[in-house]
């Protein structure tokens, strides 16, 4: 017997007194977690390129050694107690988001292959009947060129809306951009998961 | 060398696509390039936990959380988190948001005329029990107008946002009341081509749910994705 699954429907614009803790972007505990500081921050457009000032973002991801906290994840890499992965920014009025974490380590794919360090994310918002779903990875990582999940993506302009943009230090905090474009010219790239 | 078992895939129309005309905000954020289709890695098989409370003591009585009682017609709903098998989801947490009895969001942005209810916040979670049992205390939201065509109107409805065991099971969705006359109106909910999917979005009166002279009770069960019977490749 199978149960039909329930449908997805929009989170609509008024999510923020039930989804939104702010202190849900920091996902260092305090800066506790190990590994190398990182902020992810960037803006979410439509078809205009308006920004969308009523997204909801969750990141989820590795820890720095490359495990996920997660009990399906058995490698023999470890946990740090101080970092589970997670993360939620709601976008505000210019369509800004922003994410304190840690570098995550590469994970294993599929058979033998290796996956580049990778955030996986998704956006829920107004006009979204589900969650959008993408990955950022890091600019001038060797193994970008042999991601099997990057591969899948012939073009390569399009490769390229995958690729988080090195912008700069802030202190000891290495900050990269990475828009997520909803629709038409330099639309990000969406899984289906 | 990792043996992944895939979440199924849905059938078709039991999902709403991203580009529904009738919902007008869809137009202009729908992706139009075909979404690229990933097998499961560990990234899409693995997710957040909440067993472990770090969200916080469970909030399920949204009518508890002002200095007095807030105004509408209490209800109760309850319902399990399962997957396709109809195994039990455990441990997984479930947040639940919504409009006042009169149809209003305590949200900056809603203007609609009608009044904020110093006593309702309309927010709650709670993280299911060994049987993935969850239950909240509320109110019946209000219907409420809304601006995507000519005297449009939303079919009263919660929100539930729901994690599941893994980033591919995430989901955020809308119970729906029986009976309601909004529902051959809504784009929102008809943007499931589905009947039987579409029903699975309403909920269902409960009388044994219900407690004599204090609460109406609705079940909702909410379904995750499941997964194949056995890993790709075995």
């Amino acid at each position: 017997m199978r149960l039909i699954p329930t449908a997805s429907q929009t989170a609509g614009p008024f999510f923020r007194f039930g989804l939104d803790h702010p202190e849900w972007s920091d996902l260092t505990a305090g800066g506790r977690a190990q590994g190398e500081r990182i902020r992810v921050e960037g803006r979410v457009l439509d078809g205009d390129r308006a920004p969308v000032p009523d997204a909801l973002l969750e990141i989820w991801q590795a820890n720095a050694a490359g495990r996920y906290a997660h009990p399906e994840d058995r490698q023999e890499k470890p946990l740090d107690p101080d970092f589970r992965g997670f993360g939620r920014c709601a976008s505000d009025k210019d369509g800004r988001y922003r994410f304190v974490t840690v570098k995550p380590g590469s994970v294993p794919g599929r058979g033998n292959t290796l996956q580049a360090p990778h955030i996986n994310f998704c956006i829920f918002a107004r006009g979204l009947l589900k969650q959008v779903t993408t990955r950022m990875y890091f600019p001038g990582e060797t193994l970008n060129k042999s991601d099997p999940v990057v591969s899948l993506v012939e073009d390569a302009e399009r490769r390229n809306t995958l690729i988080g943009q090195a912008a700069g230090q802030d202190g000891a905090t290495k900050l990269y951009r990475f828009d997520i474009v909803l629709q038409g010219a330099g639309e990000t790239v969406f899984f289906d998961v | 060398m990792t043996d992944i078992v895939d979440y199924q895939r849905p059938r078709p129309g039991e999902q709403p696509p991203y580009l529904h005309p009738d919902y007008k905000s869809t137009v202009k954020r729908a992706p139009t390039q075909k979404l690229v289709r990933i097998e499961h890695t560990l990234s899409e098989v693995t997710g957040p936990s909440f067993a472990d409370g770090w969200t916080g003591p469970d909030k399920a009585d949204l009518t508890r959380q002002g200095k007095g009682e807030p105004i509408g017609s209490r209800m109760i709903v309850a319902g399990r988190v399962l997957d396709e098998q109809g195994r039990a989801v455990a441990g997984t947490l479930v947040e639940l948001w919504q409009a006042n009895a009169a149809g209003r969001y305590q949200h900056e942005m809603d203007q609609h005329d009608a009044p904020l209810d110093p006593n309702f916040t309309g927010a709650g979670h709670v993280v299911t029990n060994d049987q993935g049992e969850y239950q909240f205390v509320t109110l019946v939201p209000g219907a409420y107008p809304w601006r995507n065509t000519p005297n449009a109107w939303r079919a009263q409805h919660l929100h539930f946002s729901v994690f599941g065991p893994a980033f591919a099971t995430r989901i955020i969705t809308q119970m729906f009341f029986p009976g309601d006359p909004l529902l051959e109106y809504d784009p929102i909910f008809h943007s499931i081509a589905d009947e039987a999917a579409r029903d699975r979005l309403v909920s269902r009166y409960d009388p044994g749910l219900s407690v004599a002279e204090w609460a109406l009770g609705y079940r909702f069960d909410i379904v995750l994705r499941g997964r194949a019977a056995t890993p790709t490749g075995l």
